[in-house]
């Protein structure tokens, strides 16, 4: 899967889940950059990613995460 | 709204919570408002999101208290000033296994283990009898659900060192609490973890990264099941069902194939399968639920069907059954209105989502599950819990024959020109005498039921209205009505005060299920009766006017009483002469307590 794609989906999960069409993720965008994007609201994003793309991360993964970036290589090697 | 009826797109769910959430506030329905008091043992905060979504959906507006991460019992037993000021209408306590504070292990003894188990329970009945103490609301608790894994493989079940065998007593010894304890209720996650599979339920990395004590997938149809049992509690149960017949009772078309041809029965796993259902729907008319037919389809087919030697269900288990070919919403209009309930307390179930989406459209409130193949039908209405018990009584069991036999009434009416024939048709007897102890509690639960026909709306609590039955300055007389179709029980309740030679009325209320029978006229008659017999020759009524009591604005006139004042908020004052009073009942035989006694 393109590095293209993977932007388009992951831009209209987030707006879903922080239900805000304004919003344009990039490479370098981290919870700091979107207003709603707390703790709690990271495991509903995580959950949501994972059925867009049909794959799972690994609880390391998780908490190491540091930006959208980190997130899209990680499902470039293992999305469907 | 659909997309959160079971079976609801968990994903499409989790994805769009915010704007249903938003889309659910702006429908304009006046909603209960609730305050919900969460008590974690546990991360909650998803827990209550989608707690909100299912509650708004049946007619609940929460307001929530969480209590901080896992300190629940802290919260129950030290409750803070802002928890004590929300004033909770309902306390939830999020536990589960991942809370039990110790486990038996290999070394234990059994009496060792069997303390382990008193003091994990003690804690717990502490805690309730505590909110219960101090809040004076019901009570939602978890069971606990099967720990993931098993150290003795097994015999963790039936060891008493193992932890499942463990969880299991400890849920034995919640259910004796729920069993004696009125207002508090079970939320079983037992049964729901391993409907979604305990595997994934209990997946550790929901637990070790988020303090979640179930997967974050699951919570939805957690939250469902939570819900359920708060609109129940809150009076948001759904009261019937109207069910299609073609391929939703039985397989096939009765139209098409003939009686021999629709399947149900034993013959194959189809039939079976509409077989299971049709007994499933038969358990809930026990269960005090009104079941009614809403099919497009010749009655006398539709009677045929329903007929079929293998089938469960019979055309005698519905009140009310519509076939014909008219607009399925119009006929669940009129089903409504001649059960005297409101359409959106009717499930609709239908395999055609053209009906059902019409029906949706058209009727406001009302449930319409996705009925999409015969094997699916049971679980789906079921986990969508429209009916789900929290309290359940005699008059529940009973229900399905009251309604019936007012729809037997009906019926015969229709048949007479005349309806004083009619009412002598019914063969009325009704006992109307002072107060016994045995209907005390009816007598009080009626006074606090009754809006329309009650002149004065005065509430009694079970102490005033022991204080009433005490006195010997009240003329009390209840009114209990039988005919040939049953028993309608308590009806009516007459309460007048005695001052010199004049009664005043504080209360007069009639159970609508009995109008126009005449029931009034005959305790009417029986008042007047004991008031010359105690030497009063006056009677004064009331009536004050309220949104709901229109309908006995001239009560008083009709009884042949004289209005002698009337102000501008139309609270009217009337007068009758006992001693020149004549009966005006010659319908309804009466009797006196020594008829029952």
């Amino acid at each position: 899967m393109d590095s293209k794609t993977i932007y388009a989906r992951l831009n209209k999960v987030f707006r879903d889940v922080f239900d805000d069409d304004s919003i344009k993720v990039t490479p370098k965008t981290t919870a700091d950059d979107i207003d709603d994007w707390d703790s709690l609201e990271h495991i509903t994003l995580i959950a949501a990613v994972e059925r867009e793309f049909k794959m799972k991360f690994k609880m390391g993964e998780i908490s190491s995460m540091k930006n959208v970036g980190e997130m899209a290589s990680i499902i470039a090697q293992r999305a469907k | 709204m659909v997309e959160l009826e079971y079976p609801f797109d968990n994903e499409y769910v989790m994805k769009k919570r915010k704007s249903l959430r938003r889309t659910l506030l702006a429908d304009g329905t006046k909603r209960l408002k609730k305050k919900i008091a969460v008590f974690g043992g546990s991360t909650t905060n998803d827990i209550v999101v989608y707690l909100e979504l299912f509650l708004l959906n049946n007619g609940i507006e929460p307001e929530f208290y969480q209590s901080e991460y896992a300190r629940y019992w802290q919260d129950a037993m030290f409750p803070s000033e802002e928890l004590l000021d929300f004033q909770p209408d309902i306390v939830f306590i999020h536990t589960t296994s991942r809370n039990i504070t110790a486990y038996p292990t290999a070394a234990d003894s059994k009496e060792a283990v069997s303390g382990l188990l008193e003091a994990e329970y003690q804690k717990f009945e502490q805690m309730w009898q505590k909110i219960s103490d101090t809040y004076h609301c019901p009570i939602i608790q978890n069971n606990f659900e099967m720990p993931f894994y098993r150290i003795m493989g097994n015999k963790d079940c039936c060891d008493y060192r193992g932890r499942s065998n463990f969880v299991n007593r400890l849920n034995e010894k919640f259910y004796e609490y729920a069993e004696k304890t009125e207002g508090f209720y079970i939320n079983d996650i037992h049964f729901i973890s391993a409907s979604y599979g305990l595997k994934e339920w209990s997946n550790p990395l929901y637990w070790n990264m988020y303090k979640y004590a179930m997967c974050v997938e699951a919570i939805p149809e957690f939250s469902l099941n939570l819900a359920n049992i708060i609109k129940s509690v809150f009076g948001k149960n759904k009261k019937a069902l109207a069910l299609d017949l073609d391929n939703t009772l039985w397989g096939g078309v009765v139209g098409d194939d003939g009686v021999e041809g629709i399947q149900i029965g034993q013959e194959t796993g189809v039939s079976q399968s509409y077989y299971e259902f049709q007994s499933y729907i038969k358990s809930l008319k026990q269960l005090g639920i009104i079941l009614t037919v809403c099919s497009k389809n010749d009655h006398e087919n539709a009677i045929a069907g329903l007929n079929h030697p293998e089938g469960a269900l019979k055309p005698d288990d519905f009140i009310i059954i519509k076939a014909n070919w008219e607009n399925k919403d119009r006929n669940i209009i009129e089903t409504a209105a001649e059960l005297n309930i409101l359409p959106d307390s009717i499930v609709f179930v239908d395999d055609n989502p053209a009906e059902r989406a019409i029906v949706n459209a058209q009727i406001a409130g009302i449930s319409t599950p996705v009925m999409d193949s015969v094997e699916n039908y049971i679980t789906t209405i079921d986990r969508n819990g429209y009916f789900e018990v929290t309290n359940f009584s005699e008059d529940d069991l009973k229900r399905n024959e009251m309604y019936k036999a007012n729809a037997e009434r009906a019926a015969q009416q229709a048949s007479f020109t005349d309806y004083n024939e009619y009412l002598l048709s019914l063969d009325m007897t009704a006992v109307i005498d002072d107060f016994i102890p045995i209907y005390l509690q009816r007598i009080t639960q009626l006074s606090n039921k009754s809006n329309q026909f009650n002149v004065t709306t005065k509430r009694y609590t079970p102490t005033e209205m022991e204080e009433v039955f005490h006195s010997g300055n009240y003329i009390r007389l209840y009114g209990k009505l039988i005919d040939k179709f049953g028993d309608n029980g308590v009806v009516s309740v007459v309460i007048g005060k005695k001052d010199g030679d004049t009664l005043h009325m504080d209360l007069w209320i009639m159970s609508c299920r009995v109008l126009k029978r005449d029931m009034e006229f005959a305790m009417l008659d029986r008042l007047t009766e004991r008031c010359k017999e105690q030497g009063i020759h006056t009677i004064k009524g009331y009536y004050y006017p309220t949104a709901k009591n229109k309908m006995v604005k001239d009560l008083y006139q009709t009884f042949g009483f004289e209005k002698i004042e009337e102000d501008n908020e139309g609270n009217t004052v009337w007068q009758l002469n006992v001693d020149s009073y004549e009966n005006k009942n010659h319908v309804i035989k009466v009797e006196d307590n020594s008829s029952i006694q």
